[in-house]
């Protein structure tokens, strides 16, 4: 598809589209004069309310794609927009402002925060949107309740197990009702019965609040209810296939 | 093609309690290290603490001009003539203790924010703006250091009280120089608590610098 074409196309679905990257390139500068390329021209439209997995081996550029996506990393050349906004014009502050009300995160590591209670850490980023600290508090019980720990509330991480983390994570993530949730092999470091949870706990949400997930992943499970998936390949789309086309039988082994 | 982007509102600064919560959670969480970076200033300020109070009394007990006590002061080798003030020597000597202590706190701190690039990382991830960072390691660096020179300033107090009663016994309550005491312990504060600001500077700057892509970074 040419580049007119493309964005015809996608003028007409205008509305959907929560992120568009078009034609981003990320070149890293080495020492010795030597251009990594980790992303060489990819365009793609993510749509709202849509459950997009990302996967591609290490080094292929999955993580600096979903950096690119996620505002946290801006590109070399092309353009990436998040919720009609051009990540590239924005100054530290705004994207600050970005990342807090438009953007959940959740980590491979649950990066939550070991100095602060369950509680603390949901509320946190209510707090930097600027919500008073009562309306804060009120609106975090709440989203505890949503992630199945309303008797957690004043427990600290070390306190709790891997799953429990990532259900403060996931509460964190969607503190602001933000648009899309960004998740990094959230179930990488889980065992499958608590993985799956957070699965259905991320695909409820996505139900419920019509939030867009985005997620790196190799778990068949989260493969399974995604709505597409995309391989990355030596900075390339090399696949962008919708979940109805896919054969993927949970329990064994992908052969692409 | 794209409609115009939405005007980003002015982000609302985070207030200082939360800051304060923020940082007073993490050296909670860290004591041990928050106390030996603290032990540092102690020593410093009392030192510091130590060499005012001194003068004070000596000074205030040469103007006290009494025989019995003239010769005290012989036998402790205090130069009379010169009014007891602090020779070249011992303010170098001052000067290079604090300035080993800033060292002492910047290496702390500089460590403190190697270790929690990740932690950094996410708090950016999740809003935080740089305004938000610099502030936290501020007032984890103030409070360590006014913690610490409270602590140092108390102890130079008890030292320099010991020390004095010792050397020129009741002479030295009795020409208790309540003003100069007073006027020697805040300034032992005060340069406590520059010190630790000051020495904030640098790796609350570098803190701030940290990227939130550091967040996903997987440790291994």
């Amino acid at each position: 598809m040419s580049e007119t074409e493309y964005l015809k196309d996608a003028e007409e679905r205008e509305e959907d589209i929560v992120i568009r990257a078009i034609d981003v390139k990320r070149h890293y500068h080495g020492m010795d004069g030597n251009v990594t390329k980790a992303l060489d021209g990819i365009s793609l439209d993510v749509l709202r309310g849509e459950y997009l997995s990302i996967m591609g081996p290490s080094g292929s550029g999955k993580s600096t794609l979903f950096n690119m996506i996620g505002g946290i990393d801006s590109p070399t050349e092309g353009m990436v927009f998040i919720d009609e906004i051009d990540v590239a014009q924005l100054d530290s502050y705004e994207l600050a402002w970005l990342r807090c009300h438009k953007i959940g995160y959740i980590f491979q590591s649950y990066n939550i925060l070991p100095v602060l209670t369950a509680l603390e850490n949901v509320t946190l980023p209510m707090v930097f949107a600027g919500n008073s600290p009562n309306e804060a508090r009120e609106k975090g019980m709440a989203i505890l309740e949503t992630v199945g720990l309303g008797d957690r509330a004043l427990h600290r991480p070390f306190e709790m197990s891997g799953g429990q983390q990532q259900r403060v994570a996931v509460g964190r993530a969607i503190a602001n009702d933000p648009v899309i949730i960004l998740a990094d092999e959230p179930t990488a470091n889980l065992d499958v019965h608590t993985g799956e949870e957070i699965i259905e706990l991320l695909n409820k949400l996505r139900d419920e609040r019509g939030i867009t997930i985005i997620s790196a992943t190799h778990d068949m499970k989260m493969l399974d209810v995604s709505t597409r998936i995309l391989w990355i390949r030596d900075g390339k789309v090399q696949r962008l296939e919708e979940r109805k086309n896919l054969n993927i039988e949970i329990g064994r082994i992908e052969s692409e | 093609m794209m409609p115009k982007q939405d005007v980003i509102p002015e982000q609302t600064a985070v207030s200082w309690p939360i800051v304060m919560s923020v940082s007073m959670a993490g050296m909670r969480r860290r004591f041990s290290r928050a106390m030996i970076t603290m032990v540092g200033v102690v020593l410093a300020i009392a030192f510091l603490c130590y060499m005012l109070l001194n003068e004070t009394f000596v000074q205030s007990m040469i103007a006290e001009g009494s025989d019995d006590l003239n010769i005290l002061l012989q036998n402790a080798n205090v130069d009379i003539l010169s009014g007891g003030g602090t020779d070249q020597m011992t303010v170098l000597l001052i000067g290079l203790t604090l300035l080993t202590s800033l060292v002492g706190i910047i290496n702390a701190m500089l460590m403190a924010v190697t270790e929690r690039v990740r932690e950094i990382g996410t708090l950016k991830c999740l809003g935080a703006t740089d305004q938000f960072v610099v502030r936290t390691y501020f007032v984890e660096s103030a409070v360590q250091g006014v913690c610490g020179s409270a602590l140092g300033m108390v102890l130079g107090l008890v030292v320099s009280m010991v020390v004095n009663l010792k050397t020129y016994g009741w002479f030295a309550l009795k020409t208790f120089p309540a003003g100069g005491v007073v006027v020697a312990l805040l300034v032992s504060l005060g340069a406590g608590a520059v010190l630790s600001v000051v020495a904030a500077i640098i790796p609350a700057y570098m803190a701030a610098r940290k990227q939130p892509v550091e967040a996903l970074r997987v440790e291994e």
